[in-house]
């Protein structure tokens, strides 16, 4: 049964490779729980003998970065509060323009899209000094409101291309019956075309929260002190030694760090392979 | 007052490109079905869109009730349309995609559900209101469509190739219902086809369209029996009308047509034509004669002047049931016949065929336009 013997090969790898995968995260949601004579002592692979959350409530509250030792707490709700605006500011905006590239062409559209495309493509170093000069004009410098700023104008290129690449999927013939029925552009944005966005809200919410919740260069550029997101934290507080390395309390930290991107893909992780496969919208 | 009226319209897409619409004028009274058919970038769909006003037009004037509607949007010309794809909008049931457009307009809850349920009624689809385009069959998702269009109580539907997507079967009950529909509601309708078949079933009035010009507006008939060129003649009709090269001889003191075939050769005298055959004595041109002006020899019909007779081996043999249609050679041209299944001889065999050229038309070969 040669058949049978290649599914167990595939099955075998698959497996092989999830371990590789996962034991990462075990060593470190293992350490994290570990006091640190155990992890002096042991072995880095050893389970916990006795668990404690001792290194998540001081990774959260009490860890050092830098000379303020409040934990990541406060970091935390940081980047929360530059995530949530940037995504969902840089998702509707990428929503409307795809939907005028896709449904309302005009002369030069596509040479607006691609130069838009362009935008996917600038690596993020190039951007700096002039965004900087930019943020300064603009009276935004090293604010949370700035970084938004920053990660919707970086991110527009790459959900104006999912939107608009969804949406030319939609035959327009929906658009022209609209237009008869009396609506106009922005209802039928609203009424019509919005609501058949699910799938591709989905996929472009995740990828956005994912760029902007992890980015680490825009926050160690663009904020300081206490303004700063998780990130540049995290890199603070595992950089801070005040004599002992507690690779407990940092593991903790860079799971907290970590949390809330891996929230959004087990929640709406589905709805990204079905957003990225969907083809014409039927009916 | 015609309820359409279209002069001189030309539709160019940017300053460079060949024209789309050169110049089309035409007239639809109320209640009547005008049929746009031609091939396949013909200029019908954009007509008809120009007559939407989902496309601006170049210049020339259309009226809709009377009213010049050149500039005014799509939802100003009191219009209603229904497109191939149904275009139903997929997060809505039926129910809300008939009154979404009487709910733009300001209509009243209550009024809007009267409607809805008058016109369900109308189409027999009260069943299916609640149900979403997705979970609608194609039949179905044709008639909340229909119902769409209805709704809005227009001064003029549009339909574009709204049968084009549904089974074969299913294609010929719709086309049925929309004539029914047609005499019950009595509306005025502009209807797009490349179907010569749904053309001729379904119009009060047929525009053969071809390179963005109108080629013959008329009845289905008067299209079908007297095309105004070669190409309206070939396109209208199922076999195709057969076209014969001959020459025109002197014949019994009129003119005559000469068919060859199989060393055999007849004069057949062309009466009808109105002399103007005359001038073109020693000329080679086109016979037109459809396949069921070429039938079997019947008795009673043979001593008729514009009945001719003449022996032809045949090629094949192609039954379709009703009739059986017998191919053979004249002129050196493949001939299709319609005869009665009864009375056609096999492949090799002799056969006589009777020629009514009571209908038979004449074409200029280099021009394609029609000389008698």
């Amino acid at each position: 049964m040669p058949e049978k013997a290649a599914r167990w090969a595939v099955y075998a790898a698959a497996i092989l490779f999830c371990l590789y995968y996962l034991l990462p995260l075990f060593v470190m949601i293992a350490t994290s729980l570990k006091p640190l004579e155990e992890i002096r002592a042991g072995n880095l692979l050893a389970l916990p003998v006795d668990p404690s959350f001792e290194a998540w409530a001081k990774a959260w509250s009490s860890a050092c970065t830098g000379v303020r030792c409040e934990g990541l707490r406060g970091y935390f709700w940081n980047s929360v509060s530059m995530a949530v605006p940037a995504v969902l500011i840089s998702t509707l905006i990428g929503a409307f323009n795809g939907y005028v590239l896709a449904m309302w062409r005009f002369r030069g559209s596509d040479v607006l899209f691609a130069l838009l495309l362009v935008g996917c493509f600038i690596p993020f170093q190039v951007v700096l000094l002039p965004m900087a000069t930019t943020l300064g004009y603009l009276g935004l410098a090293t604010s949370i409101t700035g970084l938004v700023f920053v990660h919707v104008v970086y991110g527009l290129a790459f959900t104006t291309l999912f939107f608009r690449n969804y949406y030319v999927a939609i035959p327009d013939e929906l658009v022209k019956a609209a237009r008869i029925d009396g609506a106009g552009f922005f209802r039928i944005f609203r009424r019509i075309i919005l609501p058949l966005s699910a799938p591709i809200i989905a996929v472009t919410v995740i990828w956005q929260f994912t760029q902007v919740w992890n980015d680490f260069l825009f926050g160690v550029v663009f904020s300081s002190g206490e303004r700063q997101p998780i990130t540049v934290a995290l890199n603070n507080l595992v950089n801070t030694s005040t004599g002992v390395k507690e690779y407990n309390v940092d593991m903790a930290a860079a799971i907290i760090a970590a949390l809330p991107t891996l929230f959004v893909y087990v929640v709406a992780g589905k709805y990204f392979i079905r957003g990225l496969t969907a083809g014409a919208v039927k009916g | 007052m015609a309820a359409l009226s279209i002069r001189n319209l030309h539709k160019t897409y940017s300053g460079a490109s060949p024209e789309v619409l050169k110049g089309i004028d035409l007239e639809v009274e109320h209640g009547e079905l005008l049929i746009l058919v031609g091939p396949s970038g013909c200029g019908k769909s954009t007509l008809l869109a120009l007559i939407a006003g989902l496309e601006p037009m170049t210049s020339g004037e259309i009226r809709i009730g009377g009213r010049v509607v050149n500039h005014l949007p799509p939802k100003d010309r009191d219009i209603a349309m229904v497109f191939q794809s149904y275009a139903l909008y997929p997060n809505m049931t039926a129910r809300e995609n008939i009154s979404f457009g009487l709910e733009i307009r300001g209509v009243a809850r209550a009024e809007r559900e009267t409607v809805v349920e008058r016109v369900a009624q109308t189409l027999q689809i009260e069943a299916l209101l609640e149900r979403k385009p997705a979970q609608l069959s194609g039949g179905q998702r044709q008639r909340v469509a229909m119902g769409r269009a209805i709704a809005r109580d227009p001064a003029l539907f549009l339909f574009d190739e709204p049968l084009s997507n549904l089974d074969a079967k299913l294609r010929v009950e719709m086309r049925t219902e929309i004539k029914l529909l047609h005499r019950r509601i009595g509306a005025t309708i502009v209807y797009v086809t490349h179907d010569q078949i749904e053309a001729m079933t379904l119009g009060d009035k047929i525009a053969v369209m071809k390179d963005g010009e109108l080629q013959q507006f008329g009845t289905p008939q008067q299209v079908y029996d007297d095309p105004r060129n070669l190409f309206v003649a070939g396109f209208m009709g199922s076999p195709p009308m057969n076209f014969i090269p001959v020459r025109v001889e002197p014949a019994g003191g009129g003119c005559g047509v000469r068919l060859e075939s199989a060393g055999r050769s007849y004069l057949f005298p062309a009466a009808g034509t109105g002399g103007k055959l005359g001038g073109c004595i020693g000329r080679q041109v086109l016979l037109g004669i459809r396949p069921e002006q070429i039938s079997h020899g019947v008795e009673a019909r043979t001593g008729a002047a514009h009945v001719h007779t003449a022996v032809l081996p045949v090629n094949l043999v192609e039954p379709t049931g009703p009739d059986t249609l017998v191919l053979v050679t004249v002129n050196g041209r493949q001939v299709t016949c319609r005869v009665h299944p009864a009375h056609a001889a096999r492949p090799g065999e002799d056969m006589a065929f009777m020629f009514d050229l009571s209908k038979a038309v004449f074409f200029d070969p280099q021009t394609g336009e029609r000389i008698a």
